[in-house]
């Protein structure tokens, strides 16, 4: 199986001045290397094969471990929408999720360009704020945010799960200032000559040069709305309040180890949990990569 | 700018610039505090005011339904006598300590395989990547699934080597080893970002040390490490804050209401009993108390880690 995969790649150029043919030995390294990667790469992919699996797996058959289901069935699928209001809790994740991802871009953006394009006294004192902010354990402001919500009459409500991010977010603005100040100050002042005002300047020439990072935010964001389980667990008490993950955890609460044992239906909402955020990956992968990369070296 | 000269234009040349300059500044100013506004208001009303708050609750009794009761520093006092604070110390404790050098660890020499993938690094990548999408909910489902003791996949896999695996989510033993591993899986994000900084390692160096004779051993010591330094401890110091502030997949997997069976106190991490004491117990006071000690805590090993660092760390330039 090395061996194959190994031939199909021509890796590593100019290695080798020039060859008359393309395929190159294979040495014990190169073997070893690849090994190491298919592997690495089954024990990374193979859970999720599973689970997609065991999803079209007959109850009894879920813990069977076999690749390719002996029994093939649906059932689960429509069990699942039957068992749980999955439509709604879809619909407010969503919800959740592009407001939240939506308003913490906008506001940090507009934040990120004030602390980088104007200079004004006081200004690193505020940005060292900002990422002081940053160090906080969320922990410590948890307790008294929920009683801002609920003495708001908010609690079971969608609002707390993203209304915070209208105020901007210390990690995004920190990223999208360092994006901003990689801009030519020239450009902005050539428009400021033309008569553009601050707000002009803002939208229509540096948030377009900086799609990149605000793609970059957006998607972080949407990962981070969609997956969080701590806040709806904290404000969301109604069950059709529930976003898809808060109601995979009262999924499993119910059918998993402490209920019914239907691991069928803890299984096939995970998967349908998972999938919107695989999918999120596949349209902005080059994005996801980059934001990563650049956070790390910005440490 | 046109309504500033007429304004000015009886003084002086000097200090009509002056004045000019102050007006333009003051515009400034306040052209930018509009800008940061949104971040104003929203850090006094959610950072601050809690911050504030968060001091004064801890200093008191609270249920929310009644009003704060004033009990001096009788929590913090608590926070001494109480033996489960202790286990979800220990716990987190360990976990961290193991957990965080071995994520490095992993994610290290997944970068440095990928490194060698050459063109195929973008699938391999994607690969690494995928879990670390799945959300932390799903990842404690799956954590009860694979490990499972008797039907779980891993302990299939142990058993093609005869070896016999253990319960890995009911043995208290076994229960941190199980969450451990299972946090490996999401070691997608930091494979990213050392495989970036390799790439940014300058051939030269390894060209030079290959006329020398260093052995690729050799070269990833003493080049690779220590050029890649900086990235090692952006993920050490961010990994160990979020170690300690382990959640979701611990809590997903041995807690949850109603189910009260499989709350296992090898599984208690602090913020998850910090989580319990105030949304399940109603105890706000305590558990304000219990997040201070959690940011004295973290303030303290971040300190440390900083201070240890400079002896370690390698920053390009010797900036920042």
């Amino acid at each position: 199986m090395t061996a194959d995969t190994r031939l199909d790649t021509p890796a590593e150029p100019e290695t080798v001045p020039k060859p008359p043919r393309r395929r190159r030995r294979i040495t014990p390294v190169k073997a070893l290397i690849w090994t190491a990667l298919i592997l690495a790469t089954l024990v990374f992919i193979y859970p999720f094969i599973w689970l997609l699996s065991a999803s079209f797996k007959p109850r009894g058959e879920v813990f069977d471990n076999k690749l390719i289901p002996e029994t093939f069935t649906f059932q689960n699928y429509l069990d699942v929408w039957h068992e749980a209001p999955m439509a709604l809790w879809l619909w407010n994740t969503v919800l959740v999720t592009v407001l939240a991802a939506v308003t913490v871009t906008v506001s940090s953006a507009m934040v990120a360009w004030g602390f980088s394009y104007f200079r004004f006294r006081g200004r690193n004192f505020l940005f060292g704020i900002v990422l002081a902010t940053m160090m906080l354990p969320g922990a410590v402001t948890m307790i008294p945010q929920f009683l801002i919500w609920n003495s708001l009459g908010m609690v079971d409500t969608l609002t707390p799960l993203w209304a915070q991010n209208l105020f901007g977010s210390a990690f995004y603005i920190f990223l999208l200032r360092q994006f901003f100040l990689g801009l030519p100050r020239e450009l902005f002042d050539a428009a400021k000559i033309d008569g553009a005002n601050n707000w002009r300047i803002f939208t229509r020439i540096a948030m377009p040069l900086c799609k990149p990072a605000l793609i970059i935010t957006l998607i972080f964001e949407f990962q981070a709305a969609w997956t969080d389980l701590m806040r709806p667990l904290i404000y969301l008490r109604d069950s059709d309040n529930f976003t898809v993950p808060r109601g995979l955890k009262a999924l499993l609460d119910q059918y998993g180890f402490g209920g019914e044992w239907h691991w069928e239906i803890v299984v096939t909402a995970s998967v349908i949990t998972t999938i919107p955020m695989i999918i999120l990956f596949f349209l902005g992968q080059r994005h996801f990569v980059q934001g990563i990369a650049t956070t790390g070296s910005k440490g | 700018m046109a309504s500033t000269q007429v304004n000015a234009s009886g003084t002086l040349g000097d200090d009509r610039a002056a004045r000019a300059r102050r007006i333009s500044r003051r515009r400034e100013t306040r052209a930018a505090l509009l800008f940061i506004s949104p971040w104003i208001v929203g850090f006094l009303i959610f950072t601050l005011w809690p911050i504030i708050y968060s001091g004064y609750l801890s200093l008191t009794d609270y249920d929310v339904i009644n009003s704060p009761n004033f009990v001096g520093l009788e929590n913090y006092e608590e926070l001494f006598r109480d033996p489960k604070i202790r286990t979800a110390l220990w716990n987190t404790f360990i976990f961290t300590v193991i957990q965080v050098p071995l994520y490095c660890l992993v994610s290290l020499a997944l970068a440095l395989l990928l490194d060698k993938a050459g063109r195929a690094a973008g699938f391999f990548r994607t690969a690494f990547f995928l879990p670390k999408m799945t959300p932390p909910v799903a990842v404690g489902i799956l954590l009860l699934l694979l490990f499972n003791g008797q039907d779980g996949l891993i302990n299939g896999v142990l058993g093609w080597f005869g070896i016999d695996g253990p319960a890995w989510t009911t043995d208290p033993n076994w229960v941190k080893p199980g969450l451990i591993l299972m946090s490996l899986w999401s070691v997608g994000s930091s494979v990213i970002i050392l495989l970036a900084a390799l790439r940014n390692v300058p051939q030269e160096l390894y060209d030079s040390a290959k006329v020398d004779g260093a052995s690729w051993w050799q070269q990833t010591r003493k080049i690779t490490v220590p050029m890649i330094s900086g990235a090692l401890f952006f993920i050490f110091i961010v990994n160990t804050i979020a170690g300690f502030q382990t959640f979701t997949e611990a809590y997903t997997a041995f807690f949850g209401s109603g189910n009260t069976t499989y709350s296992n106190d090898a599984a208690l991490f602090y913020v998850i009993y910090l989580f319990r004491q105030a949304f399940e117990f109603l105890n706000m006071g305590y558990a304000s108390a219990m997040a201070w000690l959690l940011f004295v805590i973290i303030m303290i090993f971040t300190a440390i880690q900083i201070k240890v660092s400079r002896r370690f760390v390698y920053y390009e330039g010797e900036q920042r």
